[in-house]
């Protein structure tokens, strides 16, 4: 019985923390509808002031109580300062772009985050002091319990409450209120909504910035923190419907408590199979929210969002002859790069080709199909771990392997696609990162078959193409032949479809057109070009690892689309070109690459905000003819 | 020859009896009007004939199938081609490649994968555009079209299907008079020509007299009159609704 | 049109790759070294201190093989796809001799397996993992840290001296933890029949739950725990298991709770009397120790840790083995590199032949607090020679070349 009121109270702590984290993603998404991926760095960056702070204020026995609280307080202050210069600075610059664009841009502030928290405080885990008053533990049911848990529960439930108060009680809260439901309208009304905006961020940010402070006595401030709160975060806010306060508490309430009991419960023994349930919060958070999103899709609390921007999207066309000569061209340089090039050309082009068509098989779901992937990788994974297993498990050759293991993608996409197209939208995206997720926990859970978390080496490609410049004609003809069959299917019926039901599903519906079949087809398809992806991406690495389906990557794959440009077939090209090179020459050239990638990001996003691709279009093409 | 048969149509939302038992028919290359004060259940009844609202009890046939639980999917499948009372069309797209994907769907092409939409159908959408004087506007992206042309656009898609029946909510709706005439003018037109049965809700008055064959009247769910443009003038009951209580 | 850009670019990309591959310096011999180290800064940055001033202190001496010694250094982004093109990198486009570094296991295994399929020699400097030498183990592979399953070893003899009865298991949920637990439980099983092992706790590798974990491990009643957490983990369980009284009366044995990477930041958190393997640099008297911390304070006026330890003996390993081999062929690299002596701050330490595991050891001592201040007491050196399974073992276990 005291067990389970302590591992209650333990959950109950931690869902403090992750709804103070939380509460401000969910109203800077409702409001701006921007996928604030710095969200985690700001939190990070608030552990980190925080903890200086402190140390300033410090004597020789430590903070007292006015330096410990007053440091907390002053890292809230600075980082949602902080978050409103982003905003000021950045965002706001491209509220205009089409949407998810500014996912980019805040991709691009979490490099540089990052590496000013290396610059600013060094490589070395910092952990604070423990608040003063609140050092011990008092006992609970003859157990001890931390003093500053309590304490923790108490200003999350405060802060809870004092939020809705706010939102409940005052104009600017009514105003933040009407904006998650139909920003169109608050602007209508003459509502100033650059400063709602600034101010939204702020708020949302020193939310960030006061989580972060207030684990100053439960754990060090380090560099990783920034990733690894990020999708906790991202998941609660999703749970609980976005936008919606009370649903983050709700579902943080829920995951935490979850989490708490998986460990407190420990082995489970169930029809004879032992079960490990503190394995298994690597990954019950994605559980959790694939189990909500495929019954509720909008989540627990969450409303369905009200009309969303118009974004003419899109629009294929056939090539122009000059064009067309010209796309000629570069294949000819490409067939030629092995005898005018050196041999690492050779390599880092394999690898261009392979995420110029893992991107461009993501923006056909994102681009024509209006669906945006969170959890792309997995495809890419799944289709890599095909060839890997099928080579070492099944016994493949390997050319058999690597043909067939896209379509062990294309199984996965159509299971996790089913459920997907059933929803639309950022809750779409992120049920496709919660299989995904769940996907990668198999694969680096199962090590008798898939090697857990060392992967599987020794995956190489057979003698007649062990030399670089064989394999490279395989993945040129391989990932040229999928993008072109990618840009082709868009310029067919299908292709047609899946925009029309992009553009409206409603009329869709009225001319017959079966848009849940369509956009489930477009998920295998996609899936498979992912998966034949991660093949050519295997046999060219020799091994494979769990990183393969992981966040990170899928990360990688929006930051191409995005970057070249959502709107034509040709924009994830040119950005997964752009990006792996750029990663590859500032890695090599500089200690703080990824400031120096982060800045370039941000640079490319003010300059170019339809992406590059999409810039050159608008900036040299007629409309109609391009 | 009945094309649309409704008979003791209900539903009720929340207590509240939107539509009670109404019934009527629409013959080929007949045009009939739904009218009524706000919250008679025009929209209601015509969203049940078009298969967004399932009725509670009554049936509806189109062509002799019953339609009520089908989807608009496959109420489009038994030859119904519908407008939208605020229009939805694909935006990203011409006003031809719009045509072009209802033709695609008309003809079971849309699941293909390998030809290109651009030669696919075009001489017959071009043929509908010529007859709804869409010709000029055929290469045009949606998105930068006027309001009377997108309803133009639906009304072409809706004639894709080759429709027996033609479903329009509000068709005039939020256009300049001259406009509205021209356009009912031009549908009406069609309609009769092609012997298609047309069901269409609308607000304004002097198009429905002057197009309408019939007209269907309801009030707070009642059906209460039913008859020609002339009869429906006359009608003591419809005067009331109309013109206020007497009583 | 719509392609320009596209054109543009890869026409520059070409252009850049034909003429950007650096110049050669005549005479230098390169060696390729890649490592995460934007990844695993706290343990990577003293690393790369460690082996620029054995760098420094080869070439101060004349260089190897009558000519200058020159590493380039990559960042792999604690991915392997990654680690392997800059690999590629490093052997096609800077025609390094042999490769160098790695950090995590599964990177250090990727690039392994890209030596043996290139047929180039490969030192992992840190990988903990024992299949990098056992059961993956390959010609051109050899590593320099004691093995997950050699330290775990080191902590055996004390944890069955101690004889308790009820063991509670917390570990990071990867590969190495999972080798720890389960090399633990071999062994001391062995050595202490009737053991029992009362609970296991696997926890997200930098997510540990540390308030719950501490109160499962508690309810279980156990004499003692055995911990292979590090880092930010470590740091949180030693927090709440401070508050809630966890580690009273309980014996703690915790895998690298002695190394500065990971003890220096519990400042007086630290827990008393655990015991862990480590690095003592503070109270190491040897003259071979003493010689490279003061070249080490001297050089950078910051003291050292275990990573500066392995980067510096890294570098010594492979200069050794090229003055032995008198070539920079792989072949010859690889048969000087079985067998080798290097010295080694912690001392004389040798290549095994049979598995190309060195025997470099690690400290094992018992946790204290001294000035707020985490450090290591009542220590001894283990050498890894003597905590390595039997060699017919290692023979079933690692493949034939």
């Amino acid at each position: 019985m005291s067990s389970i009121v302590i591992q209650f109270l333990n959950g109950l702590a931690g869902a403090s923390a992750l709804f103070l984290v939380a509460a401000g993603l969910s109203l800077i998404f409702g409001v701006t509808r921007i996928v604030n991926f710095a969200h985690g760095s700001l939190y990070m960056l608030g552990i980190y002031i925080a903890y200086s702070a402190i140390g300033w204020a410090s004597g020789s026995d430590g903070p007292g109580p006015m330096g410990f609280w007053g440091g907390v307080l002053v890292s809230a202050i600075a980082v949602g300062a902080t978050g409103a210069l982003t905003e000021m600075l950045l965002l706001r610059r491209i509220y205009g772009a089409p949407e998810l664009f500014q996912l980019l841009a805040t991709f691009g502030v979490v490099l540089v985050l990052k590496d000013f928290a290396l610059w600013v405080w060094g490589p070395e885990d910092l952990l604070g002091p423990r608040a003063p008053g609140l050092q011990g533990s008092v006992a609970i049911l003859g157990q001890a319990f931390p003093t500053y848990d309590l304490v923790l529960i108490a200003i999350g439930a405060s802060v809870l409450c004092a939020l809705w108060l706010l939102l409940r009680r005052t104009r600017w809260g009514m105003l933040v209120r009407a904006a998650t439901q139909d920003r169109e309208m608050v602007g209508a009304l003459g509502v100033n909504q650059k400063w709602l905006f600034t101010a939204v961020f702020a708020l949302g940010s020193a939310l960030a910035g006061l989580g972060g402070a207030l684990q100053i006595p439960r754990e060090p401030a380090q560099l990783l923190l920034d990733l690894s709160v990020i999708a906790d975060a991202f998941v609660v806010v999703v749970v609980g419907g976005m936008g919606s306060v009370p649903g983050a508490a709700l579902a943080a309430l829920i995951i935490a408590e979850i989490k708490s009991f998986c460990v407190g419960i420990g082995q489970l023994d169930v029809l004879g199979f032992t079960v490990s349930l503190p394995k298994l919060t690597l990954v019950v958070e994605f559980i959790v929210m694939a189990i909500v999103l495929v019954a509720r899709p909008w989540g627990l609390l969450g409303r369905a969002p009200g009309p969303q921007r118009v974004f003419a999207g899109g629009h294929e066309q056939p090539l122009q002859p000059a064009v067309r000569s010209a796309l000629l061209a570069i294949l000819a340089l490409l067939a030629a790069v092995p005898f005018i090039a050196n041999g690492y050309t050779v390599v880092l082009l394999i690898d261009i080709l392979v995420f110029a068509l893992f991107a461009a098989s993501l923006h056909f779901l994102m681009g024509p199909a209006g669906m945006a992937s969170f959890g792309h990788a997995a495809y890419f994974g799944l289709g890599a771990y095909g060839a890997a297993l099928l080579v070492k498990a099944a016994g493949f050759p390997m050319e058999t392997a690597l043909l067939s293991a896209p379509f062990v993608a294309a199984a996965g996409a159509a299971l996790f696609g089913w459920f997907c197209v059933r929803l639309s939208g950022v809750y779409l995206a992120m049920l496709t990162l919660a299989f995904a997720q769940i996907a990668w926990s198999v694969v680096f859970q199962w090590d008798t078959f898939t090697g857990g978390s060392n992967g599987i080496v020794g995956v190489w490609p057979s003698p007649w193409l062990a030399s670089g410049s064989a394999y490279y004609y395989v993945a040129l003809t391989l990932c040229g032949c999928g993008i072109w069959l990618l840009r082709r299917i868009v310029l067919s019926p299908y292709g047609f479809a899946l925009r029309a039901g992009r553009d409206s599903p409603l009329r869709c519906d009225a001319i017959g057109i079966d848009l849940v079949r369509m956009q489930w087809v477009a998920f295998i398809v996609a899936g498979t070009c992912a998966g034949l992806a991660g093949a050519i991406y295997a046999f060219s690495k020799g091994s494979i690892s769990p990183e393969t389906l992981s966040i990170p990557l899928s990360v990688d794959g929006l930051v191409m689309v995005l970057l070249g440009g959502v709107q034509t077939a040709s924009g994830p090209v040119v950005g997964a070109a752009l990006f792996t090179w750029l990663q590859d020459t500032v890695a090599r050239n500089t200690d703080y690459w990824r400031a120096l990638l982060g800045g370039i990001i941000i640079a490319l996003v003010l300059l170019f905000p339809q992406g590059i691709v999409g810039f050159i279009r608008q900036r040299f093409g007629r409309s109609g003819s391009l | 020859m009945n094309i649309l048969s409704v008979s003791a149509l209900s539903k009720s939302f929340g207590g509240v009896q939107a539509v009670r038992a109404v019934s009527f028919n629409v013959e080929a290359g007949q045009l009939l009007a739904i009218i009524g004060p706000n919250g008679a259940g025009k929209s209601t009844c015509f969203n049940m004939v078009n298969g967004q609202i399932r009725p509670d009890s009554g049936s509806v046939t189109i062509g002799g199938v019953e339609v009520s639980g089908k989807t608009p999917r496959e109420i489009w499948r038994l030859g119904v081609g519908r407008t939208f009372q605020i229009t939805a069309t694909f935006a990203s797209m011409t006003v031809r490649e719009n045509v072009q994907m209802a033709l695609l769907s008309y003809h079971h092409r849309l699941a293909s994968w390998w030809p290109r939409v651009m030669n696919l159908y075009r001489e017959e959408a071009d043929e509908l555009l010529r007859r709804l004087g869409m010709s000029e506007q055929a290469h045009r992206q949606c998105a930068l079209l006027a309001y009377g042309d997108l309803k133009r656009v639906e009304l072409a898609m809706a004639l894709a299907n080759r429709p027996r029946l033609l479903l329009m909510d509000e068709p005039t709706a939020g256009m300049a008079a001259a406009e509205r005439i021209e356009l009912m003018a031009l549908t009406a037109e069609i309609v009769r020509e092609r012997r298609i049965a047309a069901l269409f809700t609308e607000h304004d008055m002097d198009v429905v007299f002057a197009h309408a064959d019939r007209i269907v009247v309801l009030n707070r769910g009642l059906l209460i009159a039913e008859g020609s443009p002339e009869d429906v003038r006359v009608d003591a009951q419809v005067r009331d609704v109309y013109l206020g209580s007497r009583r | 049109m719509k392609t320009l850009g596209s054109i543009l670019f890869s026409v520059g990309l070409v252009w850049l790759q034909v003429h950007a591959a650096p110049a050669v310096a005549q005479g230098t011999i390169k060696i390729g070294e890649l490592n995460s180290y934007k990844v695993f800064a706290a343990f990577l940055q003293p690393y790369k201190k460690g082996w620029e001033l054995a760098l420094e202190e080869v070439n101060a001496e004349g260089g190897v093989l009558g000519r200058k010694l020159a590493i380039v250094s990559r960042d792999d982004n604690g991915n392997p796809g990654d680690a392997v093109r800059a690999a590629e990198e490093l052997l096609s486009r800077e025609n390094v001799s042999f490769l160098v570094g790695t950090f995590a296991s599964h990177v250090g295994l990727a690039v392994a397996d890209f030596a043996k399929q290139k047929k180039v020699l490969f030192i992992a400097a840190e990988p903990l993992t024992d299949k990098i030498t056992w059961q993956n183990g390959n010609r051109y592979t050899f590593r320099l840290r004691a093995s997950t399953y050699m330290q775990t070893a080191m902590l055996i003899p004390d944890a069955a001296k101690l004889n308790k009865k009820r063991w509670a298991i917390v570990y990071p949920n990867y590969e190495y933890g999972q080798s720890a637990s389960a090399a633990f439980k071999a062994l001391l099983k062995k050595n202490q029949p009737g053991v029992e092992f009362v609970t296991e706790q696997a926890t997200p590798l930098g997510k540990i739950d540390a308030g719950a974990v501490t109160q499962a491990l508690a309810e279980a009643r156990p004499d003692a725990i055995f911990s292979s957490l590090f880092g930010a983990d470590l740091a949180r369980f030693v927090r709440e298991g401070n508050t809630r009284g966890l580690f009273k009366g309980r014996a703690v044995f915790n895998l690298l709770g002695g190394e500065p990477e990971y003890l220096d930041p519990l400042k007086d958190e630290t827990p008393k009397g655990w015991y862990v393997t480590g690095y003592p640099w503070y109270a190491i008297d040897t003259p071979e120790h003493n010689r490279f911390l003061n070249a080490y304070q001297k050089r950078y006026g910051d003291y050292p840790r275990l990573g500066s330890v392995v980067g510096y003996a890294t570098v010594m390993s492979a200069v050794a083995a090229m003055k032995r081999a008198g070539s920079l062929d792989s072949e010859k690299l690889v048969a000087a590199m079985e067998g080798l002596q290097v010295d080694t701050p912690f001392g004389k330490i040798t290549y095994r032949a049979q598995d190309h595991q060195s025997t470099m050891g690690a400290y094992v001592g018992r946790t204290a607090s001294r000035n707020g201040r985490g450090v290591m007491d009542q220590f001894h050196y283990a050498d890894g020679a003597k905590f390595m399974p039997s060699d017919a073992e290692v023979r079933s276990m690692r493949p034939r070349d």
